[in-house]
């Protein structure tokens, strides 16, 4: 069976067809992640997660986060209630670990900018 | 008056990558004017993933991306100076800007970065019947009120327009507890990338109507209602109506270069980019004033801004020692069937830099298409490509091979193959 698929690892966005019985054989890629990319979407779909947190004593109120790893798409919204219950103060540096271990997924959430 | 060798209006990507690869090539006395509070530009609003896999070979948000940047910027110690308005540029390279600590300033410079981003078209500049109830605004004043302010506009939401920024929004608000009810594009195809269509849209099952546009805003004083229609060639098709119950519209219908500055200094645009009209150093028609970044043409990946502005600034520093040759052994560069624009617009031969990138975007969707290349009617080169579409900026490149001979002008068409 065909799978078409378009890849989202990088944005060059690729349209793939990938062979799921010929151990997902991938045409259409311009690179190698388009392989990777094809195999996991279709049996683990996986996404980075960013958003937000309350922050306190910055310049604005609101501090970008982002998962350091990417979490299973049905855990996006759970991963979602976890970041809504943080509150942070500044100062806080780019990278700086907002939640360990979210979920137990071995992510964390974590600050993607200073401020 | 104060003398700088290069000022650089605005400090968002494009504003940066200039400034460093200037200071870095040994000039001095280069000043950014940045009129919001902090460098970074549109970069800091955008905290969502996929910046940088070209320039740093990993994917960033925003404002990670920014910040590398800003970093490098404190360490060369180039000067910058925050909440200053650029007012006006004249063509002798003096420019006027305010700030609260200077008042009203006069500078002149040697040479000028135009670097002052694009703005998105609102309600205003679009057509749409119906009251112009609160509750409908851009997709880009959203996102700022939600990721910096941390504000949701609505919870009942729906967009009008597929660029990239609305997709963006539609699964933003989706995460933060608000409902999509679908995404409408007037044309038959998406104006967004492909990737921010399935990761935003299909990820979470929201509709996009293309081929639809939204025929009547219902609401007092605030929306309460849309109504989308299909469409046949932009006229909407009685009996296709659709009614969604909403609080909030938004528009996600098309991003302008900011150019008020440079027309007002005399510098000719480009009647389809709406961005000034450059040669291969990306120099404007007035000599000693550049341009890079969304002021020149709207890029989708700012990868793409920071490669053009590093050339752009590569440039600006052969113009300050002398080495851009003025005489003129000017080609132009020229859209023909299937191609919207090309950038940049004209190439003089004297001061090429070979590999030379070429950017252009096509005018309607292609599938086993070829980009043909022509030097006057001789085809130089031909580029496959299986899919073309006017939402995914294309790049080529020509090298000193493709242009030895007598040179004519560039012609560029696509073809697409039986
Ligand atoms: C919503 C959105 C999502 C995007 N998503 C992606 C993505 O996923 N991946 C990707 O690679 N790219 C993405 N891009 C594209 C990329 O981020 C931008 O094209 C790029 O950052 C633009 O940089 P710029 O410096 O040209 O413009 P800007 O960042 O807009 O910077 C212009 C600066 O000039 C300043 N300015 C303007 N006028 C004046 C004046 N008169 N005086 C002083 N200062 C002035 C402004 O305040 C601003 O800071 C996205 C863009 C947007 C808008
Ligand atoms: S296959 Fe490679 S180049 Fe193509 S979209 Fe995927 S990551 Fe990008």
């Amino acid at each position: 069976m065909i799978e078409k698929l378009i890849c989202i690892a990088c944005p060059m966005g690729c349209h793939l067809e990938v062979d799921v019985e010929d151990d997902y054989r991938v045409e259409g890629n311009q690179c190698n992640r388009g392989v990777l990319y094809a195999k996991k979407e279709l049996t683990n779909p996986t996404r980075i997660v960013t958003s937000t947190v309350v922050i306190k004593g910055g310049i604005y109120r609101r501090l970008p986060v982002k998962t350091n790893g990417e979490v299973s798409k049905k855990l996006i919204f759970k991963v979602m209630e976890e970041i809504n219950k943080v509150e942070v103060s500044s100062p806080i540096k780019c990278g700086d670990v907002i939640i360990k271990n979210v979920l137990n997924t071995n992510i964390d959430v974590v600050a993607s900018r200073s401020m | 008056m104060k003398q700088y060798d290069v000022v650089v209006i605005g400090g968002g990507s494009a504003g940066l990558a200039a400034a460093l690869e200037i200071k870095k090539q040994g000039i001095d006395h280069v000043l950014i004017l940045e009129r919001d509070a902090e460098l970074g530009g549109i970069l800091l609003q955008c905290i969502h993933n996929g910046f940088g896999l070209k320039v740093f070979k990993e994917e960033l948000t925003g404002p990670e991306y920014a910040e590398r940047f800003v970093q490098e910027l404190l360490e060369m110690g180039i000067e910058y100076k925050l909440n200053s308005m650029v007012t006006k540029l004249n063509p002798d390279k003096t420019i006027e800007y305010a700030n609260v600590n200077e008042g009203f300033v006069k500078i002149s410079a040697r040479a000028v970065v135009l670097a002052m981003g694009c703005y998105e078209r609102n309600s205003g500049s679009i057509s749409i019947p119906g009251n112009r109830p609160s509750g409908v605004l851009t997709a880009g004043s959203a996102q700022k009120y939600l990721n910096i302010d941390g504000y949701l506009v609505g919870k009942r939401v729906f967009i009008l327009g597929s660029g990239d920024i609305g997709l963006i929004m539609a699964r933003r608000m989706t995460l933060e507890g608000a409902k999509v009810l679908g995404v409408a594009e007037v044309l038959p195809f998406s104006g967004g990338l492909k990737r921010n269509i399935v990761q935003c849209l299909d990820d979470y099952d929201i509709p996009l109507y293309l081929s639809h546009t939204v025929t009547d805003i219902i609401g007092e004083s605030k929306v309460e209602k849309i109504v989308i229609s299909q469409v046949d060639n932009f006229v909407p098709i009685p009996g296709t109506e659709k009614t969604f119950e909403i609080d909030t519209l938004l528009l996600s219908v098309g991003l302008v270069p900011e150019n008020s500055l440079s027309e007002r200094c005399g510098i000719i645009l480009d009647k389809k980019t709406k961005g000034p009209v450059v040669n291969e150093s990306y120099q404007t028609n007035i000599e000693g004033i550049f341009a890079c970044g969304n002021v020149l043409h709207v890029h989708d990946l700012v990868d793409f801004v920071t490669e053009e502005s590093r050339k752009a600034g590569r440039s600006v520093v052969r113009y300050l020692n002398h080495e851009l040759n003025a005489t003129n052994n000017m080609i132009n560069v020229l859209p023909k069937n299937g191609v919207s624009y090309l950038l940049p617009q004209e190439i003089n031969l004297s001061n090429l830099v070979t590999p030379m990138d070429i950017f252009m975007r096509v005018n309607k969707e292609f599938k086993n298409a070829e980009i043909v290349i022509s030097n006057g009617d001789t085809v130089i080169k031909r580029i496959k490509k299986k899919h073309l579409a006017p939402a995914e900026m294309e790049k080529f490149i020509l090298k000193d091979v493709d242009l030895t001979g007598d040179m004519i002008d560039i012609n560029v068409a696509i073809e697409v193959q039986s």
